[in-house]
């Protein structure tokens, strides 16, 4: 009898027959050593930072004034004035980011050309270099609106028309918003179309439905986004530069139209203008590290409340 | 002469340029169990659908002609879908709870509608949870979420979160389709306790079933509506061929 050709033999699932599969092995390799890649980078980054940053680090660090010039002292208000920046630009940036984004899930008609503008909006918005949000700004904020403010309240007096919280963590809030439309955006997605239909056909409006259903089960991808925002906040330089940033302040602000110091800023300028950048690297460092622990805790901190939101939903 | 709670004439439903239901005509009594079936495509969840206007919900859908619920057009520009939802409520095929606590599913409906006192509040969850023979077995833990019921649990909570906004219609699509056997029991037991005080369209695969729990039964075949009429009556001599057919498992 002849054998039948896709006849299976005791040995066709053995993977001895062929030799090794380099090509396989290949690829499984050069995965591999990206990821280690990836994480040896990250430790080098982490380690110098920690390792040199560790000898100013201190709670006297963290909680006192610049003295001398800047190469003494602590980093106290440009810890509090990073605090300040991300607490504005969330309040401005994700009910504006979470309302866009029920537009566009909920309301906006699939092919509605409004919705793709705004969509392609975003997307351009998310890709404009963060320097450029810091030129709007300063043209948008300080010199169209806080002078106008100015002009027609304040009898021309200089008080809003110049850099300061407000007009900073507004042009932060223009950066982070793309994320935060995109995060809410996936989180309103994932609620299934069978609960929207359990509350509509209970006789709930739309608004009843998303507000009651469609909300509650995306406020773990509201935080995520808020999350996101806020370490991007945190870290961005460039928008503040011209808008609220200052080089020095004795004081701490007092109101939204006063100028901050900030931790990124902070950086740049003790390693570019400082008159003497050798005597200040350990400070740099310091601040580098309070800068990392700060976004790195938030970051926890959300993860926390995300995971117990979920564990809740439970 | 029986007592009608819903026309429809000459209902036509189409999804773009595709015409998926054909020309429907035909009476719903009240208080009664009207079963559809028919194979897989063939209309009767569509049919279903379109009677709490849950197709609204479904970009480029056109429907034509006329569903008359006690009289009045549901499709009339002047009826407002939302009051059409409330006294026409919806069981689904795959159940639904909402991922609160069970008290809170039951009431979901209620507090919609403006009830805001909480004895009143606690009085509807408690009947509608007994009328949904589910009452016994969570009535110590109504505070508990209802994501941790079994399937059949899950299922006649829906029914009870459906009866807590008091409709006077219920429709069923394949309500005990993906329920293990002691589970479809119950809720087939249930569709008969409920007719005394509502009118009850369920679709169904399930042949048994609609022979079991309807008064009345609808074949669908490839978007027509083929013959209508007493259960007994179609399931032992069905007019139309295709619907002894259908019955007598040559297709579908």
């Amino acid at each position: 009898m002849k054998k039948s050709k896709k006849e299976i033999t005791p040995d066709f699932f053995s993977n001895q027959k062929k030799g090794v599969d380099i090509k396989g092995k290949l690829v499984v390799g050069i995965t591999q050593v990206a990821v280690l890649l990836i994480i040896a980078i990250l430790f080098v980054i982490l380690g110098i930072i920690v390792y040199e940053g560790r000898e100013r680090f201190s709670w006297e660090f963290i909680s006192s004034f610049p003295t001398d010039g800047m190469t003494k002292g602590g980093i106290f208000p440009a810890l509090i004035g990073t605090f300040i920046l991300v607490v504005v630009m969330s309040i401005a940036a994700v009910p504006f980011g979470t309302i866009t984004a029920i537009y566009l899930t909920e309301y906006a008609k699939e092919n509605s050309k409004i919705a793709a503008a705004v969509r392609f909006s975003v997307r351009t918005l998310a890709v404009v270099p963060s320097i450029i949000f810091g030129l709007f700004g300063l043209g948008f904020f300080i010199q169209f609106l806080g002078a106008g403010i100015d002009k027609t309240f304040n009898g021309g007096e200089l008080h809003w028309g110049q850099p300061n919280i407000l007009w900073a963590s507004l042009t932060m809030s223009l950066l982070t918003l793309p994320v935060i439309i995109v995060s809410v955006e996936e989180a309103l997605k994932t609620i299934p179309r069978e609960l929207r239909e359990a509350s509509l056909a209970l006789g709930a409006t739309k608004w009843q439905t998303i507000k009651n259903v469609v909300l509650p089960g995306s406020v773990s991808g509201i935080m995520t986004g808020t999350i996101l925002a806020v370490s991007r906040g945190a870290g961005e330089v460039a928008p503040i530069l011209f808008t609220g940033a200052a080089y020095y302040l004795a004081t701490l602000p007092e109101s939204l139209s006063d100028q901050f110091m900030n931790l990124g800023y902070h950086i740049y300028i003790m390693s570019t203008q400082s008159s003497d950048v050798e005597k200040t690297m350990p400070i740099q460092f310091a601040t580098t590290l309070v800068l990392l622990i700060l976004t790195l805790s938030l970051n926890l901190v959300a993860v926390i409340i995300r995971s117990r939101i979920r564990r809740k939903a439970k | 002469m029986k007592d009608i709670k819903i026309e429809v004439k000459d209902l036509c439903l189409y999804y773009g340029e595709k015409k998926a239901l054909k020309e429907i005509s035909l009476e719903i009594p009240r208080n009664k169990v009207t079963a559809l079936i028919g194979p897989s495509g063939c209309g009767k969840s569509t049919f279903l659908r379109c009677i709490n206007r849950m197709n609204d919900l479904i970009p480029d859908v056109k429907i034509t002609g006329q569903m008359l619920v006690e009289g009045v057009d549901i499709y009339d520009k002047n009826v407002d879908v939302v009051n059409i939802r409330k006294k026409i409520g919806m069981v689904f095929q795959k159940s639904n709870p909402f991922p609160k606590s069970i008290y809170e599913n039951v009431a979901y409906g209620p507090k919609i509608n403006g009830i805001k006192d909480k004895t009143q509040l606690d009085e509807i969850v408690e009947t509608s949870l007994r009328q949904a023979a589910i009452w016994e077995e969570v009535k110590d833990r109504l505070g508990d979420s209802a994501m941790g019921l079994s399937g059949g649990q899950q299922q006649r909570l829906c029914i009870a979160r459906t009866l807590a906004v008091s409709p006077d219609i219920i429709l069923m699509d394949e309500p005990a389709s993906a329920l293990d056997p002691i589970s479809t029991s119950k809720i087939e037991e249930l569709v008969q306790e409920l007719k005394e005080q509502y009118t009850i369209i369920i679709v169904t695969h399930n042949m048994q079933q609609a022979a079991r729990t309807s008064d009345y039964t609808a074949f669908f075949y490839l978007g027509e509506l083929i013959e209508i009429g007493k259960t007994n009556g179609i399931f032992t001599k069905p007019e139309q061929k295709q619907t002894e057919d259908y019955i007598t498992g040559r297709f579908g």
